[in-house]
């Protein structure tokens, strides 16, 4: 019998806004434990929360930018639950008024496009961390207390992980042009449910599904998709039942195990909070947001192909985040040849950044530093391969390509008669390599083309020394 | 006249004119307090060298001409539900018996900036709940009146501490009755706010879309001048009315010719009424015909269900309020405990009284899926019925006027029952549930030597109107005197 998996998520996504959700602290990762927190904050009686503005925006926007629609009215709900990361022991959330709802993003795997439905996007409030390696005990750090989060839930439309993972790669890539969320994976601001169930074949019910929470990568949802996806088809083929039931995921041992079952399910007893008045937006309002929206990375996809006729690969690869995207725009709006620009983007740039364990937008090279790169290329001032230590140079220390060229002295030799001199002492130095060229070797050009480039420290013209070295080995 | 027996407006006239140091009359204050706390019991803390210094301070901008306000100087009573910056506020829990808060509740921020001094904190039923201010955890307050008696409640501690001229103003909370009732009970004027008019930021929670903070004074006008002190918009209460606010004294000393007031016929024919009351009430509406104001009988036909929607619907709010206090962070933490379940567990069942788990597990029962519906979600649309009474109350009549607790003040343990409590304030928590503006002023003494009240309501923001009304029935009326302190044997 063949099994299909049916997947559905909840991304929560923390927002970048510059204060968090219902106070003035700073919105900022990190921190020493309770550094930026306040009575708010922490729960102490009497405190009231004050939605932020900028909040709701942010939410609205991630709304449009994923085809949902944005609501008039919405309001903000009590879940209430006990754990000392929470101290209110209730999260301000949203229920059954969410600020967005019913839209789609349309992904692509292996070349094959599909839609995969929104079913709500909901504004809540961060709760804080348990740390467990405190010398006694267990100590709670309140600094990620009221950072502004977006919960934003899939329909059950997802049938592998690599759909997934397109969902969240995709997901992550609106969320970033839009600025919503700077998404950064290792700061938690991006984490994942994942709720996954298993039927056969062409069957019209869902099976039972089981929930694994708070996978914190890209690549562990992916493990925990397959490996639960496999234990459940297990668990059928055995004939057994599935269990709902909510499961930890261990990274390390690609393996869930149980945590808790329906029974066992908490009773959030949700209900408006008093403290807070409903959220309004005008038709004017939601449109206005919708006009501030940037180009979405599918747009500037298409864009980039019919406009710049770059190959439907380099522009998904560059418009998958929005720092490369800007980028690239940035350098193609100073140098004509785009293919030229996005073949140095993606082996260079991505290279170095990945090397780094840097993030795009933490990219220190400005577009115009690579574009003065391309045109010394062009001009014959340096050749390609110094031209890529340059740009290594210049990323790693930010300084403009012209005054490392210049610095180092790494300015091209197209002195013919420089580089014929050269050539002539390497022929008579080497009778070997001449006799095999002589002999019909015609490769043995290359090793003298080499030893020009070692004796000018890569500096010498290629094409130049190419053409010295066949006239004057003719002539030997 | 001694000190402590000015009123609000006097002692702030006596400082003006320099007739009296504030340090003169803050302790003249400390020493009727220490003459007639032990008792009395209205409060939980006496801030002795805070308020003596402050109004030291308070001397010397007088003296250099650089008063913060016209109240500079002037001592209140502040209920233990408020919170005061490095002092002590405890919500007459032990829960919170040593909880120092770090920040100052908005009113008292509106205080520091006036030159008014925080004399003392007030005693309470525990978080707000109740109405007799036995359900203290630090013992229950007496009646200035008669010794044997509750102060009623849950500011009971504000009311007597006014009422026996321990300050010429007290701070309140009021969520179903709580500043209204106990001023009946102990014989002075108790204002709540509309909902909105005073910032709850710093009031430390039990209903959030009932609670208002308001004052308790001896005279109308009294109110009306602490009204101008703590009324205002605030950004940190979400719920706070962005709103022009009048000057509350305006209306003080008009007449009430043609002042349209409504009696809902429902209030004087509920079973529980006493008669002297009802006698006292429509010696108020009588009075007021004397005046020349229009009084008619009308009818309020959801007054029936207003009391169980008001216990369903703030006993909601108060589960998910009072479910922070876990021992995690602050307040009282159980000393053995095994797990974090049992933390919680044993703090919370060590650390709240009677009334306050029966009214969370009243409202854990009705937010529970399953019941949601059929109490919650009920409450909350007899709520709107409610409110669309008033409303429609409110196109014909300027003031709606009914008695504001159903008896005088009861002996203290008369009521063990909590359906016989909760009675106590079938007349004042439909005015929460509406969020408009209510106060009780006195209208006379039971054959027993209690003060009774009359209970007048406005619609919202329309605090004036109602003063008006006040101010007017008060100089109409004989004056009850002064407390007796009864019964102290008893």
């Amino acid at each position: 019998m063949t099994y299909e998996t049916v997947i559905g998520l909840e991304v929560h996504v923390e927002l970048a806004t510059n204060t968090k959700i219902f106070c003035g602290c700073e919105n900022k990762f990190g921190g020493e434990p309770n550094t930026h927190c306040c009575p708010v904050c922490t729960g102490m009686p009497g405190v009231l929360p004050v939605l932020n503005e900028k909040v709701v925006e942010f939410a609205a926007k991630a709304g449009l930018a994923t085809n949902c629609t944005v609501a008039n009215f919405s309001k903000m709900d009590r879940k209430g639950y006990y754990y000392p990361d929470l101290p209110k022991a209730y999260q301000i959330s949203q229920f059954d008024l969410p600020i967005a709802l019913s839209g789609h993003v349309d992904i692509n795997v292996d070349g094959n496009e599909k839609r995969i439905g929104i079913t709500r996007i909901h504004m809540e409030e961060d709760a804080g961390k348990l740390l467990h390696e405190a010398v006694a005990g267990t100590a709670v750090d309140y600094n990620r207390c009221g950072v502004p989060l977006i919960e934003i839930v899939s329909e059950p439309d997802m049938r592998s992980a690599e759909e997934a993972k397109a969902f969240l790669d995709t997901l992550k890539s609106i969320m970033q042009y839009t600025g919503v969320s700077d998404c950064k994976m290792q700061e938690g601001s991006l984490r994942c449910d994942v709720n996954v169930s298993v039927r056969e074949e062409g069957a019209k019910e869902f099976g039972t599904r089981t929930e694994m929470k708070n996978l914190n990568s890209f690549s562990a949802v992916v493990k925990a998709i397959e490996a639960e996806s496999a234990r459940q088809i297990a668990v059928l083929t055995d004939g057994g039942t599935i269990t709902q039931e909510t499961r930890r995921f261990d990274d390390v041992k690609n393996k869930s195990y149980a945590m808790r079952g329906k029974e066992e399910a908490h009773d959030y007893r949700y209900f408006p909070d008093p403290d807070l008045v409903p959220v309004t937006l005008t038709d004017e309002q939601i449109e206005a947001f919708a006009d501030s929206l940037p180009e979405l990375p599918e747009t500037k996809k298409q864009r980039f192909v019919q406009e710049l006729g770059l190959p439907e690969y380099d522009a998904g690869v560059l418009t998958g985040e929005r720092a490369v995207a800007e980028f690239f725009e940035g350098c193609a709006a100073e140098y004509s040849d785009a293919k030229k620009v996005s073949n140095w983007i993606m082996t260079d740039l991505l290279r170095l950044l990945k090397e780094a364990n840097m993030e795009a937008d933490e990219n220190p090279v400005r577009p115009r530093q690579l574009a003065d790169i391309l045109k010394m290329v062009d001009e014959g001032k340096i050749n390609v391969t110094v031209g890529k230590a340059v740009f290594e140079d210049v990323f790693k220390t930010g300084e403009d390509p012209a005054a490392i060229v210049e610095k180092k002295g790494l300015v091209q030799i197209s002195d013919t008669g420089e580089l014929r001199e050269m050539i002539q002492k390497i022929i008579a130095d080497n009778p070997g390599p001449v006799a095999d060229y002589k002999g019909g070797k015609k490769k043995a050009l290359t090793f003298f083309v080499g030893q020009v480039m070692k004796a000018t420290k890569g500096k010498a013209n290629p094409k130049v020394v190419n053409e010295i070295a066949s006239e004057e080995l003719n002539k030997a | 006249m001694k000190a402590y027996e000015m009123t609000l407006k006097q002692a702030a006239q006596a400082l003006e004119r320099k007739e009296i140091s504030s340090v003169e009359l803050t302790q003249s204050l400390l020493d009727r307090i220490g003459g007639l706390e032990p008792q009395v019991r209205a409060l939980n803390a006496v801030c002795e060298t805070q308020a003596m210094e402050a109004a030291r301070k308070s001397d010397q901008r007088r003296a250099s001409g650089e008063a913060k306000s016209g109240m500079d100087g002037i001592p209140a009573v502040v209920k233990d539900n408020i919170c005061t910056e490095g002092t002590k506020t405890t919500c007459s829990s032990k829960i919170l018996a040593h909880f120092v808060p770090p920040y100052n509740a908005h009113v008292i921020e509106r205080f520091n900036a006036q030159g008014i001094i925080t004399l003392a904190k007030s005693n309470l039923d525990e978080f707000a709940m109740g109405s007799s201010t036995e359900n203290s955890a630090f013992g229950a307050s007496k009646n200035p009146w008669n010794l044997s008696c509750v102060p009623g409640g849950s500011s009971g501690g504000s009311a007597a501490a006014v009422s026996a001229q321990m300050a010429p103003l007290a701070l309140g909370s009021d969520t179903g009755g709580s500043i209204r009732q106990p001023a009946s009970y102990c014989g002075v004027v108790g204002l709540k706010p509309t909902y909105g008019a005073v910032s709850r930021y710093g009031l430390v929670a039990f209903a959030s879309s009932f609670d208002q903070i308001g004052p308790f004074t001896r005279t109308v006008e009294d109110a009306a001048l602490a009204l101008n002190a703590i009324c205002g918009y605030d950004k940190n209460d979400s719920t706070s009315m962005n709103a022009e606010y009048p000057d509350y004294a305006a209306g003080i000393g008009q007449d009430v010719k043609g002042m349209r007031i409504g009696v809902p016929k429902e209030y004087f024919a509920s079973e529980g009424l006493s008669e002297e009351v009802k006698a006292s009430g429509q010696n108020a509406m009588k009075t007021f015909e004397n005046l020349g104001a229009i009084v008619e009988e009308t009818t309020m036909p959801t007054f029936e269900y207003a009391l169980t929607a008001y216990y369903i619907i703030s006993s909601a709010e108060a589960t998910s309020n009072l479910s922070r206090y876990d021992g995690v962070k602050y307040g009282h933490r159980a000393e053995d405990f095994d797990g974090i379940v049992d933390l919680y567990v044993k703090t919370r069942n060590e650390g709240f009284g009677d009334e306050v788990k029966r009214r969370m597990m009243l409202g854990n029962y009705v937010l529970s899926s399953g019941y949601y519906d059929a109490y919650y979600l009920k409450a909350l649309k007899v709520r709107t019925l409610i409110k669309q009474d008033f409303d429609k109350l409110f196109d014909k009549y300027d003031c709606i006027l009914s008695p504001t607790a159903p008896t005088p003040a009861f002996a203290a343990g008369a009521k063990s029952d909590p359906m016989h409590m909760y009675l106590t304030d079938i007349y004042t928590v439909p005015v929460n549930l509406a969020g408009l503006t209510a106060m009780s002023l006195p209208c006379g003494l039971s054959s027993g030597g209690l003060p009774i009240g009359v209970h007048l309501i406005a619609k919202p923001m329309n605090e004036v109107t109602m003063l008006r009304a006040a101010y007017a029935l008060e100089q109409a009326l004989p004056p009850i005197g002064d407390p007796t302190f009864a019964g102290g044997d008893a």
